[in-house]
């Protein structure tokens, strides 16, 4: 009971360390939950795309439209952050890149790549 | 919440259904920056086969539970109150179990058009 009370408590976002490796696991669950919630979107608009000719004109407009464009960068770059993320977890996992420097330079690259990627991908869509 | 995807199985789960994604995400990326359909017929055409059809909704599906994972840690995380937690957890499980039974309908209306 007494120790409960005795634990210090910082959560000062402020006043947090957050090292580059816990700023990679933040958005990794950050685009993880962005891409949850697409998920009903990208079913809405595969199902218009397939539907018949006119809907898959309107499906082509809605991801060429301003906005569509800037969901899909959006998509994109959670897409290849949580995906290199990932497969970086997947290789500690087998004991690849455990190390601190190693990890943290694994960490530096999946945050810095992702949104280059994100738009070069967005680009070849388009 | 769910002895079928907790602990062990959940980690499990984790990771085979995220090569699959990760390896079909690939695929239509690289098809659809190469190798684009160029009109409604092929699109159609495309998803319209037997292996992409059951592909796709294996990625569906694989998508889904993969997210079951992620989002019930979340939760877990963030809502402490239990019938909030429950009520949350209810909710995302119907809506994901919804986006299965729509991507499936979809799918296999498009074999029928």
């Amino acid at each position: 009971m007494n120790t409960a009370q005795q634990r210090p408590v910082h959560l000062n976002l402020f006043k947090i360390r957050l090292p580059i490796g816990a700023i990679m696991s933040i958005i990794h669950r950050i685009t993880g939950v962005a891409m949850f919630l697409a998920v009903p979107f990208l079913i809405y608009l595969m199902d218009l795309s397939l539907i018949s000719e006119q809907g898959y004109q309107q499906a082509r407009a809605i991801v060429h439209a301003p906005l569509g464009i800037v969901l899909l960068f959006g998509l994109m770059w959670g897409l290849s952050h949580h995906l290199l993320a990932g497969i970086r977890y997947l290789l500690i996992d087998i004991d690849v890149g455990v190390e601190k420097p190693q990890a943290r330079h694994s960490a530096l690259a999946v945050t810095v790549v992702a949104p280059v990627l994100g738009l070069l991908l967005t680009w070849g869509l388009l | 919440m769910s002895r079928k995807a907790s602990g062990l199985k959940a980690w499990v789960l984790q990771r085979a259904t995220a090569i699959y994604i990760g390896l079909f995400a690939l695929y239509l990326l690289l098809v659809m920056l190469f190798a684009a359909p160029a009109s409604y017929a092929a699109w159609r055409d495309w998803f319209a086969t037997p292996l992409m059809g059951i592909a796709t909704l294996v990625f569906v599906v694989a998508i889904l539970m993969h997210a079951w994972v992620g989002i019930r840690d979340v939760i877990i995380d963030y809502v402490w109150n239990t019938p909030a937690r429950v009520t949350v957890l209810s909710l995302v499980a119907l809506g994901l179990v919804a986006c299965a039974l729509w991507a499936s309908q979809s799918l296999i209306l498009v074999r029928l058009v």
